[in-house]
C-alpha cells in the first residue's frame, strides 16, 4: 500500500509546489514509483514545473467525475523512470473535489504507486482540505517569516483536527518541517527567524532546510524539478531531505553562510 | 559589505528584528493556540462566577478578569476580582486568587 504525502502550508508561495516537484523526482530517482498530484484546481501549475504542460490531455477531476480513467490521465515524466503526474483542471473550481471522488482516485493510486505526493493549494478551505485529508505524512513547507510560520501553525491544527487519520481516530498524520527559501546571511545579521526559532515555535521535526537560491526560478523557468539540479545549493538540499524523509541519517547543510572568496567579498556579492 | 563600505564608520546596531519576529509569533501563537484546543470556556467560567459572587456582594461587572496563561509546562487561570469598598470598613482588599490547572498544551 503506498504512502499519501501532502505538501501544505497554508501561506502561498512558500514553495509547496517547488517542493513537491522535488520529492516526487527524488523518490522516483531512488527507485520508488511515485505519483505527484495538482490539487490546485483552476490554478494548475505543477505541470509547468514538471516540464509536461504540453502533454496534459485529461485531469485529475475528469478521472473524478468519470469522464476519464485514471491511466489516460497520468503523465509519464520523460526524464525519470517510476514518476507519473497526475495534473488538474485548469477551467473547473474547487468545489469538482469531492471526498468520495478524491477517495476513489486515492485508493485506486495506493494499489500502484509506492509514494503519492499531492500538492496542496494555498490557504485552508476546501481544496488544502481535501489535498491532506487522506495523508499519512504531511511536509509543512514554511518560511522563515512571521506570515508563514502563523498559518503553518493553522494548518497543523487542520491535520490534527479534520484529516482523515483525526476523524476516524487513527495515528496522527506524520508531521516534518521543511524550512524553505533560508538565507543565513540575514540569519547571521539577526534579520531573519533562524531554525531553531521556528522549530521552537512550531515544535515538529525538521526534515530539511533549503537555502534561498537562484537555481529555484532558473529550474521553473525550464521546466525541470530543482532536485535535477544537483550542483546547486537547492538541489542538494532537496536531495538530502528526500533520503531523510526515507530513514537515512544525513546531517543538515546551509545552516551557515558559506565561505564566500575575496573576489565576491570585494564586489560585495551576496550570491 | 563591498571594499567602499569599510572606511565608513560602523552603525549603531539596531535591536535584531528576527528577535521581535520570534516574540510576537510566540504572543500571538500562543492565543490561538488557547482558542483552538478545546471549548472556550472561559466567558462561561467568567459569568458562573460572577453570579455566585454577586449572591453575596454587589461586584461590578466589567470588574472581573480572568485570564490564562498557557506555559509549556503549566498552565495558570487567573480571576481578578475588584470588589467594592464600603462606608463602615474602610480599607476592603482586592481579592485576587490564584490557581495552577495542571496539563500540557497539546
Amino acid at each position: 500500500m503506498g504512502q499519501i504525502i501532502v505538501m501544505t502550508s497554508g501561506k502561498g508561495g512558500v514553495g509547496k509546489t517547488t517542493s513537491s516537484a522535488a520529492f516526487a523526482t527524488g523518490f522516483a530517482l531512488r527507485g520508488h514509483k511515485t505519483v505527484v498530484i495538482d490539487f490546485d484546481v483552476g490554478l494548475r501549475n505543477l505541470d509547468l514545473i514538471m516540464g509536461c504542460e504540453r502533454r496534459v490531455v485529461f485531469d485529475f477531476i475528469n478521472v473524478i467525475n468519470g469522464e476519464a480513467r485514471l491511466s489516460q490521465a497520468l503523465i509519464k515524466d520523460k526524464r525519470i523512470e517510476n514518476l507519473y503526474i497526475l495534473p488538474t483542471s485548469q477551467t473547473r473550481d474547487k468545489d469538482a473535489l469531492t471526498k468520495d471522488g478524491v477517495e476513489k482516485v486515492m485508493e485506486e493510486l495506493r494499489k500502484e504507486f509506492e509514494f503519492i505526493v499531492c500538492d496542496s493549494p494555498a490557504g485552508i478551505e476546501k481544496g488544502a482540505l481535501m489535498a491532506l485529508y487522506f495523508a499519512d505524512q504531511a511536509i509543512i513547507v514554511t518560511n522563515p517569516e512571521v506570515s508563514s510560520v502563523r498559518d503553518s501553525d493553522r494548518v497543523l491544527g487542520m491535520l490534527a483536527a479534520r484529516s482523515r487519520r483525526a476523524e476516524l481516530g487513527l495515528e496522527p498524520v506524520t508531521e516534518h518541517l521543511l524550512l524553505t527559501r533560508y538565507d543565513p546571511e540575514r540569519v547571521v545579521r539577526g534579520e531573519m527567524l533562524n531554525v531553531e526559532d521556528v522549530l521552537d515555535i512550531l515544535a515538529i521535526p525538521l526534515l530539511g532546510i533549503i537555502p534561498e537560491s537562484q537555481a529555484v526560478l532558473r529550474a521553473s523557468n525550464v521546466g525541470v524539478p530543482v532536485i535535477l539540479d544537483d550542483v546547486s545549493t537547492a538541489g542538494q538540499a532537496y536531495s538530502d531531505a528526500v533520503g531523510r524523509f526515507l530513514g537515512e541519517k544525513i546531517e543538515h547543510r546551509f545552516i551557515k553562510p558559506q565561505k564566500r572568496g575575496l573576489f565576491a567579498w570585494l564586489r560585495g556579492n551576496s550570491a | 559589505m563591498s571594499i567602499f563600505n569599510f572606511f565608513r564608520p560602523a552603525a549603531p546596531k539596531p535591536l535584531s528584528s528576527a528577535v521581535h519576529a520570534k516574540e510576537r509569533l510566540q504572543i500571538v501563537m500562543a492565543h490561538e493556540r488557547a482558542g483552538r484546543d478545546g471549548p472556550d470556556y472561559l466567558p462561561l467560567l467568567q459569568q458562573e462566577l460572577l453570579a455566585v459572587i454577586a449572591k453575596y456582594v454587589d461586584v461590578d461587572q466589567n470588574k472581573v478578569e480572568v485570564k490564562l496563561d498557557r506555559g509549556s509546562d503549566y498552565s495558570t487561570l487567573e480571576v481578578n476580582i475588584e470588589l467594592p469598598s464600603s462606608k463602615p470598613e474602610p480599607l476592603r482588599p482586592r481579592i485576587t486568587g490564584h490557581g495552577a490547572l495542571s496539563g500540557r498544551r497539546s
